[in-house]
C-alpha cells in the first residue's frame, strides 16, 4: 500500500501529520485527527482543503481523500463545521474549548463581526481561560500583545480587555470558555456560513447558511430569511442556486427563488452546505442513500454523518473522566490566522441551529445528469391526470410528447413558480393556447397539486421507496375492475447525479433549463400555431419564469435548433446526460369519454399499438427549442394527436384525475417498460444552447465559460386513451415525494393518489438523474432504471418514458 | 434580554414656538401650542419624577421646528450612540445638540457622515436581540447599513414602510420580546416581515389604533415594568406593567409619537 503523509492544521495553529494509505477515505484521516485531539464529540467538526481554485472545500469523509483533493496538496485544516447553537449542551469541556479556538479565529479574522465591547469581553474570557487570574506582577500590559482579539486591535481595546480580565478572578478555564461561548453564540453572525452571490437582478448579496436556514444579506443588512421549514427544495443548476419556498398562508403556490453564484462550483458548494446543515440541524437522522443497483453512474451528495440530534444522544453516553488537555497560548492562534488555515469566508460552512425534525426538504442538485422519469399509472385512472394536460396538447395538435417533455423539465427544473407563472402565461400566450379551458384546468391542477413532500416519509423512503411504491400500486392496480377510480400514482423521479470522482466533473448543464428557455422563447414569438409541444412548454415557462428570474430569457434562447432525432429506443439516445421519464399508466380501458375528438382516437389506437407494438410515431420537435421556431407544432402527427394522457401533469398536478376508465392493461405496461416495445409516440427535441449568455451576468468576463449544450428530449408514450382526463378534476388524496440517492444516482419518486368520482388513481412518477461523463453507459443505466421500475411495480403500466439528454459540446470551465 | 428596558438617562428637548406653524406634518392640523407644551411638560415630568430617570433637557431651537422629536437624531444601544442623518433636510442640524449631550453622557459616538445615507431614529426598532430598520421616506438602505456597522453584534433587518412616516409609527416594544403593533394593514404587513426575518419568536400585542402601538417601555429596578402609553384598553392586558398614560394629542398632529420625544440610555 502506498502511504501518503497528510498535514493537518489544528485549531490551535499547530500541525499534525500522519500517514494514510493513498486510497484511504476521509474518515480515516478525520478519525486520526480526532484521536490525536482526544475529541469524542467530533460531529461538529470537519477537515477542509483547498481545491485547485484555492477554494476551501470540506473533505467528504465517506469518500477517498485522493479523489477529492485531486492534485492539490495533502494539506488540511481541522475546523468547526457545524456551530452548535447552544454550546452549553456540549458534553465535554474539550469540545467547548475547540469551539472557542475556532471562534477566536473567526473573530480575529473578521468573519464573526462584533462590537468593541464584545471584542473586549470575549478577549477577557480568552485571557482568563488561557492565563488564569490576572496577576499584576506577571501580567504587565504587554502580556496580551500575543493575543489577537479583533481584526484591528487597538491599544484602547487591549486596555479594556485587561480591565475586564481583572474582573474574572477565580473563574476556571472551563468557566471562562463557557462564558466566552455564551456571549459569542448571541452574535448575529455566529455559525453563519457566507457565500457571495447575486440575486436575480444581478445585485451583490450574500447567502448565509446557518442552523436555522438560509439568510440573505445585502451588505450588512439582512434582507430576507428562509427558515428550513419554509424551504421545500434546494437545488442548483450550473452556477445557479435555487430554493423552493413553501407557500405562505396567503399564498397558494410555492415559489422558487434563484441566486447566481460566481460559478458552478460555488453553486454546488452552497448547495452542499445547505444539504449538510439542513440534515445536521433539522433532521433526526440523515437520509439514507438509496442503493440503486443498476445505475452505476453518478452519486448524489448527501450528508451522511450524524445529525445534531444523534450526536447529542451519542455524547450523552460519553463516560470518561474529563480528559486533560493543554491550552495553547494565543500566539499560535494568531499564527494560524496568517497561515494557511482558513479564513475564506465564503468557503466555510458553519451552522448552528436547532435540530428539529421535519425533513421537508428536497435536496436536489442537478449537475449534469440524466434524469429518468418513470411514471407508472395504475390502469384505471392514470389517464385522468393526464387529461388536463391533454387539453393543452390538443391545442398544439397532438403533441403529447412535448407534454412529457415539459413535465420532465418541470421536474428537473427546480425552479418553478407554479402559479404565478401560469397566470402570466395565459395572458401573454393566449394565442398559443387555444383552449382556455384546458389552461384553467391546468392551473387548478397546479394549484391543487403542489404536493408538499412529507417530511417523515423522506427519510425512510429513500431506501425503501420500492416498498412504498408497491403499496400505492396496489391501490391503483385494480386491473380490470371497471369503474375503479383512478389512482394516480406518480413515480417519483429518480435523479441521480453521477459524479465521477471529482464533483466538478459532474457539472452538467441541466437540460431543464434549456428547455425552459425554449419555452420562453416561444411565447415571445407568440406564434399562434405552436404545436402542442409548444403549449406544454408554455406551462413550464411560466413556472420557469417565475422561479428563476435570474435567468434571462435572452440568455437562453440562443439555441439553434439542432437536429431532431427520433430515437425509438431510449437506450440509444442517452449519451451523457439523459433524462428519462417513464410513465406507466394503467390504460384506462373504458374511457369515459369526454374526449375531445382527438383524445378518443388516440386512445384506442394507442392501446392497439401497444399490443402490436404499434408503430411508434416519432415526432421530433427539433426546432421547438428555438423560441421562434418552436411555434409550429407538429400537428397531430401520426399519433393520436394529443391524447389526453399527458403524463406531464403528474408531477405537479397529481390531482388531476380524469380518467375514469379503469381497465388496467398490465400487459401493456411491461412492454413499454421494456423499451423494446415501442411506445406509441416518440418525440425528440434537440437543442443546442449556448449558455454563455446566461452566465454573463454573473461572471466576470474572463471567467465566462462558453458552454454549448445539446439537449435532446425523447418521449415515448403509450398510446392510451385518457380521454377522460378532461373531466372533472379528481380529489387529491395523497401526494408524496421520495428522493433517494445512491452513490451515483438520485431518484425522486412522486406518488400521487387521487380520488375521482369514486375511483382512485395512483400515479407514480420516477425521475432518475444520471450524470456523468461519456464513459458512463447511459443507455444501460436507463435500461436498468426502466427495468427496475417495472419490476417494482408489476401491476402498473408504463405510460410514458421521456428521455432528456443534455450534452455539453464544449468544456465548461468553471 | 434581562436588561432590556432598564434605562438610567433620558434626553429630551424643549418645544420651540415654531413647532405650531413650521413643523413638518403629513396632515394639515393646527397645533395648539399651549396644550402641546402642557403635554410635553407632563411627559418630561413622568420621566423625571415618576420614573426617576436622569433627564437631560436640551433647549429648544426656533430654527428647528421639529427639534422636540429627539428620537430621530440618535440611536443609542449599549455604550454606543449613532448620530443619525435625518431624512428631512430641515432637521439635519438637530443632531448637533444631541451629539453633544450624548458625548457628555460618556457614550461612544458614531456619526453618519455618508452624504447618501439618511436615517431617522423613528425607523429603528431595537428588540433587545436585533434591530429592524424601516425603509421609509426618511430612511434609506445606506442609513441602515451604517447602523448595522455601528452595532455589529446584532442582526439588522430592513422592513419596507409604506403609508406611514416611520416604522415606529405603528409599533414599538412593549416589553421584552413583546412587540406592540397596530391593527392597520401596513402595520400587520410590516409585522409579518419582521417575523419572517427574525430567528426569534416575539409575542405581539395588537392595538386597534396604530398610534397606540407606539409606547415607551422601561424596566426600572425601582419601578418594575412600566409603559408609557396612550390607550388604556388593550394595554391593560399587561397586568404586571405599571401603565402611565401620557397625553400626546397635540404632538401627534405633527406626527410626533411617544417614543419620539426621548432618547434613552442604559
Amino acid at each position: 500500500m502506498k502511504m501518503v503523509v497528510c498535514h493537518v492544521t489544528l485549531l490551535d495553529g499547530s500541525q499534525f501529520s500522519c500517514e494514510v494509505e493513498k486510497r484511504a477515505k476521509g474518515q480515516y484521516l478525520f478519525f486520526q485527527v480526532c484521536d490525536h485531539l482526544n475529541l469524542l464529540e467530533k460531529d461538529y467538526f470537519g477537515l477542509s482543503f483547498k481545491d485547485n481554485a484555492e477554494q476551501r472545500c470540506w473533505l467528504d469523509v465517506t469518500k477517498e481523500i485522493k479523489r477529492q483533493i485531486r492534485n492539490s496538496q495533502w494539506q488540511f485544516v481541522f475546523s468547526v463545521k457545524f456551530y452548535p447553537p447552544d454550546p452549553s449542551q456540549l458534553t465535554e469541556d474539550i469540545t467547548r474549548y475547540l469551539l472557542c479556538l475556532q471562534l477566536r479565529q473567526d473573530i480575529a479574522s473578521g468573519r464573526l463581526p462584533c462590537s468593541f465591547v464584545t471584542h473586549a469581553l470575549l478577549g477577557s474570557y480568552t485571557l482568563q481561560g488561557e492565563l488564569g487570574d490576572h496577576d499584576p506582577e506577571e501580567h504587565r500590559l504587554d502580556y496580551i500583545s500575543d493575543f489577537q482579539f479583533a481584526p484591528n486591535q487597538t491599544k484602547e481595546l487591549e486596555e479594556k480587555v485587561v480591565e475586564l480580565h481583572k474582573s474574572h478572578r477565580g473563574m476556571t478555564p472551563a468557566q471562562a470558555d463557557a462564558q466566552f461561548l455564551e456571549n459569542a453564540k448571541k452574535l448575529s453572525m455566529y455559525g453563519v456560513d457566507l457565500h457571495h452571490a447575486k440575486d436575480s437582478e444581478g445585485v451583490d448579496i450574500m447567502l448565509g447558511v446557518c442552523s436555522n436556514g438560509l439568510l440573505i444579506y445585502k451588505d450588512r443588512l439582512r434582507i430576507n430569511r428562509f427558515a428550513w421549514p419554509k424551504i421545500l427544495k434546494i437545488s442548483y443548476k450550473r452556477s445557479n442556486f435555487y430554493i423552493k419556498i413553501r407557500p405562505g398562508e396567503a399564498e397558494q403556490f410555492e415559489s422558487t427563488v434563484g441566486f447566481k453564484l460566481p460559478n458552478h462550483r460555488a453553486a454546488k458548494r452552497v448547495w452542499k452546505v445547505c444539504v449538510e446543515h439542513h440534515t445536521f440541524f433539522r433532521l433526526v437522522s440523515p437520509e439514507q442513500p438509496t442503493k440503486t443497483k443498476f445505475l452505476t453512474l453518478g452519486s448524489k451528495f448527501r450528508y451522511s454523518g450524524r445529525t445534531q440530534a444523534q450526536t447529542r444522544q451519542a455524547s450523552s453516553l460519553i463516560d470518561r473522566p474529563a480528559p486533560a488537555f493543554q491550552r495553547t497560548s494565543s500566539k499560535r492562534i494568531s499564527r494560524s490566522l496568517d497561515g494557511a488555515p482558513v479564513v475564506n469566508v465564503s468557503d466555510y460552512s458553519q451552522a448552528d441551529g436547532a435540530g428539529e425534525n421535519s425533513p421537508a426538504l428536497e435536496l436536489n442538485s442537478d449537475s449534469k445528469s440524466q434524469q429518468v422519469e418513470v411514471m407508472e399509472r395504475p390502469n384505471a385512472d392514470a389517464a385522468t391526470s393526464i387529461t388536463s394536460e391533454t387539453a393543452f396538447e390538443t391545442d398544439g395538435a397532438g403533441a403529447p410528447q412535448r407534454k412529457s417533455k415539459l413535465r420532465v423539465q418541470g421536474e428537473n427544473i427546480y425552479v418553478r413558480h407554479s402559479n404565478l407563472m401560469l397566470e402570466d402565461l395565459d395572458k401573454t400566450q393566449e394565442d398559443v393556447l387555444k383552449h382556455q379551458a384546458s389552461i384553467s384546468e391546468l392551473k387548478r391542477s397546479f394549484m391543487e397539486a403542489t404536493p408538499e413532500p412529507r417530511p417523515s416519509q423522506w427519510d425512510k423512503h429513500l431506501t425503501g421507496s420500492p416498498a412504498t411504491t408497491l403499496r400505492l400500486q396496489t391501490h391503483g392496480v385494480p386491473q380490470n375492475t371497471p369503474p375503479r377510480p383512478g389512482t394516480d400514482s406518480r413515480d417519483a423521479s429518480k435523479s441521480a447525479e453521477v459524479k465521477p470522482e471529482g464533483n466538478e466533473v459532474i457539472e452538467v448543464v441541466e437540460e431543464t433549463v434549456v428547455i425552459e428557455e425554449v419555452v420562453k422563447a416561444k411565447p415571445k414569438s407568440s406564434t399562434p400555431e405552436a404545436s402542442v409541444p409548444v403549449e406544454t412548454e408554455v406551462k413550464e415557462e411560466r413556472s420557469l419564469s417565475s422561479d428563476s428570474e435570474s435567468e434571462d430569457e435572452a440568455e437562453y434562447h440562443a439555441q439553434p435548433p439542432s437536429t431532431s432525432i427520433s430515437t425509438q429506443q431510449i437506450k440509444e439516445e442517452p449519451e451523457e446526460e439523459q433524462e428519462a421519464e417513464l410513465s406507466q399508466q394503467a390504460p384506462p380501458s373504458a374511457i369515459e369519454s369526454q374526449p375531445s375528438a382527438e383524445a378518443a382516437d388516440p386512445g384506442p389506437a394507442a392501446e392497439e399499438e401497444k399490443a402490436a407494438q404499434p408503430h411508434e410515431e416519432e415526432r421530433t420537435d427539433k426546432p421547438l427549442l428555438t423560441p421562434d421556431e418552436a411555434p409550429n407544432g407538429h400537428a397531430p402527427q401520426g399519433e393520436a394527436p394529443p391524447s389526453p394522457q399527458t403524463a406531464a401533469a403528474d408531477e405537479e398536478e397529481p390531482h388531476i384525475v380524469n380518467g375514469s376508465a379503469s381497465r388496467v392493461e398490465t400487459e401493456h405496461l411491461p412492454q413499454v417498460i421494456c423499451c423494446s416495445e415501442p411506445p406509441v409516440v416518440k418525440t425528440e427535441m434537440v437543442t443546442i444552447s449556448d449558455t454563455f449568455a446566461a452566465q454573463k451576468t454573473e461572471i466576470s468576463t474572463k471567467e465566462v465559460p462558453i458552454v454549448h449544450t445539446e439537449t435532446k428530449t425523447i418521449t415515448y408514450e403509450a398510446a392510451q386513451l385518457d380521454g377522460n382526463g378532461d373531466g372533472e378534476p379528481g380529489v387529491l388524496m395523497t401526494a408524496q415525494t421520495i428522493t433517494s440517492e445512491s452513490l451515483c444516482t438520485t431518484t425522486t419518486t412522486h406518488i400521487t393518489k387521487t380520488l375521482k368520482g369514486g375511483q382512485s388513481e395512483t400515479r407514480i412518477e420516477k425521475r432518475i438523474v444520471i450524470t456523468g461523463d461519456s464513459d458512463i453507459d447511459h443507455d444501460q443505466a436507463l435500461a436498468q432504471a426502466i427495468k427496475e421500475a417495472k419490476e417494482q411495480h408489476p401491476d402498473m403500466s408504463v405510460t410514458r418514458v421521456v428521455v432528456h439528454k443534455e450534452t455539453e459540446l464544449a468544456e465548461d470551465e468553471d | 434580554m434581562s436588561g432590556f428596558g432598564s434605562f438610567t438617562h433620558a434626553v429630551v428637548r424643549a418645544l420651540p414656538q415654531s413647532l405650531a406653524k413650521e413643523a413638518l406634518r403629513t396632515g394639515s392640523l393646527e397645533v395648539d401650542l399651549l396644550k402641546a407644551q402642557e403635554e410635553h411638560d407632563k411627559y418630561v415630568s413622568v420621566l423625571k419624577h415618576r420614573l426617576g430617570l436622569e433627564v437631560v433637557e436640551l433647549p429648544a431651537d426656533e430654527a428647528l421646528p421639529d427639534c422636540v422629536f429627539v428620537e430621530d437624531a440618535a440611536v443609542v444601544c449599549g455604550d454606543t450612540a449613532l448620530i443619525t442623518r435625518p431624512g428631512a433636510e430641515s432637521r439635519r442640524k438637530e443632531t448637533e445638540a444631541m451629539k453633544a449631550a450624548l458625548t457628555e453622557l460618556g457614550l461612544s459616538i458614531v456619526e453618519m457622515t455618508d452624504e447618501s445615507a439618511t436615517l431617522d431614529g423613528g425607523d429603528v426598532l431595537f428588540t433587545g436581540r436585533e434591530f429592524f430598520v424601516g425603509l421609509s421616506m426618511r430612511t434609506n438602505q445606506r442609513g441602515a447599513e451604517i447602523l448595522a456597522d455601528a452595532f455589529k453584534d446584532y442582526a439588522v433587518s430592513t422592513v419596507p414602510v409604506q403609508d406611514r412616516l416611520h416604522l415606529k409609527s405603528f409599533c414599538s416594544m412593549a416589553g421584552p420580546g413583546l412587540i406592540a403593533i397596530g391593527a392597520s394593514e401596513a402595520a400587520q404587513k410590516a409585522l409579518k416581515i419582521m417575523q419572517q426575518m427574525s430567528d426569534h419568536n416575539y409575542d405581539k400585542l395588537t392595538l386597534p389604533d396604530d398610534l397606540a402601538a407606539n409606547c415607551v417601555y422601561m424596566n426600572l429596578p425601582s419601578k418594575g415594568d412600566s409603559a408609557l402609553r396612550l390607550l388604556l384598553q388593550v394595554f391593560e392586558k399587561l397586568k404586571d406593567h405599571m401603565l402611565i398614560p401620557v397625553s400626546n394629542q397635540e404632538k401627534v398632529k405633527v406626527d410626533g409619537a411617544l417614543t419620539c420625544c426621548s432618547v434613552l440610555r442604559i
